[in-house]
């Protein structure tokens, strides 16, 4: 008895790392940037009116969504994000993350303002077919801002408190349940601290 | 000296003469061309030595999309915006060291093909070497054991084929033997 012991108990521990190790979803890669403060940027809005910064939240508490016309993931998570945007009761800001793509504009003949102007009309279209739960959108044209934040892929939620710090940070599209069991806890919470 | 030799001599001299006039012109060609050169060529040195280091520091980082690919060699569009940013601050005169502080700030330790050893990443870093010393403490534990029973094995046959030498493990066997078999008395 005593000499399957010691086979078992390695077999158990392999059996618990394995179990652990591959039900994680190796495309999560925990963010550095939790609970340190938001990265700062100004960026032009998608309606146009004046930049944003995240200055301009201090004191509230806020959402970041990153966002594209071409994200497919994007189109799964929308319609929670616009049906539940009441529920969520913060200011959701868009992030439209480098809307114009290389194989948009090849010969890179687009200039800066001709980029920002094609990005802002087909970003309003998409958010008119689509519905719009954003209080608004910046645009990031270059994906700089986006680096900042260590975006690494589309659609990415953050979820900022009342002094400017990130506090959570959601790889990939938000769920129904998602949204209710650990977005909304959390928003909660840091509203009332 | 004969009219011979003499006329060789001057030949010889002409000729070396000639071709001393022919390499200072093309020396002075060169000279003259290669400011000229010099203009469009210091330009990609200077680019070259950036791509060079580029691919150095690239090809110790982790591409975040396709995670078993590494900067360098990744076609995914961030890894191309992120060699772009590597890029921009090597011509900013980074060092290696502050260029990958920029990275890890963003994304992790996970960009890092070599995370740094600190205790988080002690098992890591230590993990397959403490691995590998038990492996090596059970194997000794296992030989010593095998050597043991062989040893009392070989005593016992002995003793069944001629109980006549009727050998105790102190008379005629190795002094591991002896021991061997008193520590299996004393379990």
């Amino acid at each position: 008895m005593k000499k399957f012991l010691i086979p078992l108990v390695l077999f158990v521990v392999l059996v618990v790392f394995l179990a652990v190790g591959l039900r994680r979803d190796p495309h999560e890669i925990p963010s550095p940037l939790i609970n340190r403060a938001a990265p700062d940027f100004s960026l032009q809005t998608l309606s146009g009116n004046t930049p944003f910064s995240p200055q301009d939240y201090k004191g509230r508490v806020w959402m970041l969504n990153v966002w594209a016309t071409w994200c497919v993931s994007c189109r799964e998570e929308h319609p929670v994000l616009v049906a539940f945007a009441k529920q969520i009761g913060v200011p959701i800001v868009g992030l439209s993350y480098k809307e114009i793509q290389p194989q948009d504009d090849p010969e890179k003949k687009l200039t800066p303002d001709a980029q920002l102007s094609l990005a802002r009309s087909r970003g309003s279209v998409w958010l008119e077919r689509h519905g719009n739960p954003y209080t608004l959108s910046v645009m990031d044209l270059d994906g700089r801002v986006g680096i900042d934040y260590g975006v690494y892929g589309v659609p990415e939620t953050y979820i900022i408190d009342k002094n400017g710090v990130i506090r959570y940070k959601q790889i990939g599209p938000v769920t129904p349940q998602i949204l209710t069991e650990t977005l909304l806890p959390i928003i909660r919470g840091l509203e009332n601290s | 000296m004969n009219l011979t030799q003499y006329l060789k001599q001057q030949l010889r001299f002409i000729s070396l003469g000639w071709t001393r006039v022919l390499g200072v012109g093309a020396l002075l060609m060169l000279l003259w061309v290669n400011p000229l050169l010099a203009k469009e060529a210091e330009p990609m040195a200077s680019d070259a030595q950036v791509e060079v280091r580029l691919v150095h520091i690239a090809d110790e980082l982790r591409c975040l999309v396709c995670q078993n690919e590494s900067l360098a060699s990744s076609r995914a569009d961030l890894a191309e915006d992120l060699r772009a940013q590597v890029r921009e601050q090597i011509v900013k005169g980074k060092t290696d060291q502050e260029i990958k502080d920029y990275l890890v700030e963003r994304y992790g330790d996970f960009v890092l093909y070599r995370p740094a050893v600190k205790p988080m990443t002690w098992l890591l870093w230590f993990g397959p070497f403490v691995c590998l010393l038990i492996g090596l403490v059970i194997l000794l534990m296992a030989i010593d054991k095998r050597n043991k029973r062989i040893q009392s094995q070989q005593l016992a046959t002995i003793n069944a084929t001629a109980p006549d030498l009727n050998l105790t493990p102190d008379s005629h066997l190795g002094s591991q033997a002896q021991e061997s078999v008193h520590h299996e008395h004393k379990e």
